[in-house]
């Protein structure tokens, strides 16, 4: 029976603890992101600092240990996360922060060694290490069992030759989890380990940043691997085992993206009714216009029902059951809606839309990506459509 | 030293206020509520002195519905270390507060009382100087700064014209202006932490006082639109404007 005298909250889903997280993050972002992400696209990259802040509030390791500074809640707290890092209008900035939380740095505590762990996660929590994680090659996108990148065992060391490209973090990350073949006999499933690799190996460089249509905020690049060694015991998991580690990892990515386009969605919608509420157009504001305000209406009504739908599968991942099908549905159908969204605020916005002085164009940008990365479209809904 | 701090949960200073169709006051359902930002700015200066060690006990009082516990909750997060709430569910004018909350001091017997020096809801501004008043403590109202000192406090008040510094002997009361300092996050971890901190539950009969309005609301109106503006060709037809229709010189 509902606990009526608990205090309440109006979801099913969310404790108080998770309400407080979103109302500090929230704050942050207002006040430590908007005044200053302009300057971070302009920049390609989002200050250390910042993210050093974000750790030092305890926001990078939400689910993690207390004893590596985390603070051990659950999935629905990463969608908490991902939600407000979304609202702040700058994909870049939030890209940055969920990428090295939910996407790379998974790779280190679900597989790596303990003693790995005791080494890294104090300050991959502390935002003191930044973590990127790099499957995507230039042959090999969401089709994973086709990279080529290989690492071939030399005595106490792995080898690892190859290339990878679109790794965000890329350019500025101190951990890299890579991920390479290291039995290219094998069968394609069984022939994929995670390694991790520390910014300053020599044989490890960044061959250049990529130059992107939106999230300019965040630092992206291709990376080359020229017989780059690192010690056999910076395996995460075991050897042959990576390409199911990605696929695991994958769940949270694709929950924390949707998450992500939950709260860019509301941003947007609230920015558009600002503005339809207050610009005039043939004597009225435009939201006196049915055509106008019933279509924001329906889109606030996908919105929502997607936003229920990222809870629930968090909520199902929170409490154990496999949620692959329902994960696979809100990365395709929130990365297909942040678009649709995004598309009829910019109409909404007029001439202002098109216009790099307004947040709703960068974010109209920034939101195109969300329909590709972490899974595309096409792909998710196979993944929906084997398990109908 | 112990140190008391009240806090208010108030409409969320970001939320645009509406009032409801029948003008019977503002729109609150589905709004979001928060700590009323001047006395997350109390709060954070009792943080501060118990840092520094001049205080030892953060005591976080709020005065509402089962939902202001949220409120108390935020406090110690950020680092208040109990919470009492007076639950009460209609509105509670300022002097019932203040009694309200002489009786907590009465019970509690703190060294300092520090709240905000009005709610961003309704702006009234009274309950620190009525809560001096019954207790028959020195006040510092407005402070922009605050000093510590072995039986006093020395509280720099921003007031019409410049700053204005008391000096008052302990204990005391201080009300918070926007510049004393500035409130921080409370950090994912001492969220988890503060779960764990007391919040005990009364009511307003448990100080035997009776929270019934003494006002009563006849209206609640939006503030009237601003009209467009005209604009003048030259500087004689401003000054005969200025003159003939505003009336001003």
């Amino acid at each position: 029976m509902l606990d009526k005298s608990a205090t309440p909250t109006r979801s099913i889903y969310f404790s108080e603890e998770h309400e407080q997280l979103r109302a500090q993050v929230r704050r942050f972002v207002e006040n430590e992101v908007k005044p200053h992400g302009l300057q971070w696209e302009e920049q390609g990259y989002v200050p250390r600092e910042v993210l050093q802040k974000m750790g030092s509030l305890g926001f990078l390791g939400i689910r993690y240990p207390a004893e590596y500074g985390g603070s051990e809640m659950d999935t629905l707290g990463t969608v908490v996360l991902a939600e407000e890092l979304g609202r702040s209008t700058f994909g870049g900035f939030a890209i940055t922060v969920l990428v090295h939380t939910d996407m790379a740095s998974v790779h280190i505590f679900n597989a790596g060694s303990p003693a790995l762990k005791d080494k890294f996660m104090p300050d991959v929590v502390a935002g003191k290490k930044i973590v990127a994680v790099c499957v995507t090659e230039p042959f090999a996108g969401s089709d994973v069992k086709g990279i080529r990148t290989t690492a071939r065992r030399e005595g106490n060391d792995y080898v690892i030759n190859g290339s990878k490209t679109f790794i965000t973090n890329g350019v500025h990350a101190d951990l890299y989890c890579v991920a390479a073949k290291t039995d290219p006999k094998a069968q394609p499933s069984q022939s994929v380990s995670m390694l991790l690799v520390e910014k300053g190996n020599s044989g490890l460089k960044v061959a250049r940043p990529l130059d992107k249509h939106g999230w300019r905020s965040s630092d992206t690049a291709e990376l080359h691997f020229d017989n780059c060694r690192v010690p056999a015991e910076n395996i995460l998991g075991q050897e042959g085992r990576g390409f199911y580690a990605i696929m695991k990892n994958f769940q949270n990515e694709r929950t924390t993206i949707g998450a992500m386009c939950i709260g860019e969605c509301s941003a947007a919608l609230e920015l558009t009714l600002d503005w339809v509420k207050s610009r005039e157009a043939f004597g009225a504001p435009l939201w006196s216009k049915q055509a106008i305000r019933q279509r924001l209406a329906e889109l606030a009504g996908k919105v929502e029902a997607g936003r229920q739908l990222v809870y629930h599968a968090a909520w199902l991942d929170a409490r154990g059951f496999d949620a692959t099908k329902e994960v696979s549905m809100v990365k395709a159908y929130c990365g297909e809606l942040v678009n649709e969204v995004m598309y009829d605020c910019v109409q909404f916005h007029g001439g202002l839309g098109f216009m790099r002085e307004s947040a709703i164009e960068r974010m109209s940008r920034d939101a195109r990506v969300q329909a590709i990365g972490g899974g595309a479209t096409e792909v998710m809904l196979e993944e929906v459509a084997k398990r109908m | 030293m112990k140190v008391l701090v009240a806090v208010k949960r108030v409409i969320d200073f970001n939320v645009k206020a509406r009032v409801k169709p029948d003008g019977s006051g503002i729109d609150l359902a589905n709004v979001k509520m928060s700590m009323n930002p001047f006395d997350e700015i109390a709060v954070e200066e009792a943080i501060r002195m118990k840092e520094a060690g001049k205080a030892t006990e953060i005591v976080a009082v709020s005065v509402g519905p089962q939902q202001a516990s949220e409120t108390i909750r935020t406090a110690l997060a950020m680092g208040a270390d109990r919470g009492i709430l007076v639950k009460n569910d209609g509105p509670v004018e300022p002097l019932a507060v203040a009694k309200i909350l002489k009786g907590i001091v009465d019970a509690e017997k703190p060294n300092l009382v520090i709240l905000g020096k009005q709610a961003i809801d309704d702006d009234s501004n009274q309950t620190g100087q009525m809560l001096a008043a019954l207790l028959n403590w020195p006040q510092g109202t407005f402070a922009s700064k605050v000093a510590m000192e072995a039986d006093s406090v020395s509280v720099t008040r921003e007031i019409d014209g410049g700053l204005q510094t008391v000096k008052l002997k302990l204990p005391a009361i201080v009300t918070t202006d926007l510049r004393l300092n500035e409130p921080r996050y409370a950090s994912l971890p001492n969220i988890m932490k503060a779960k764990k901190k007391p919040i005990d539950e009364k009511t307003p009969a448990d100080y035997g006082v009776d929270v019934a309005p003494r006002l009563k609301v006849v209206k609640t109106a939006e503030p009237a639109g601003r009209k467009a503006g005209v604009k003048v060709d030259s500087v004689a037809a401003l000054v005969d404007k200025l003159k003939n229709e505003a009336g001003v010189i």
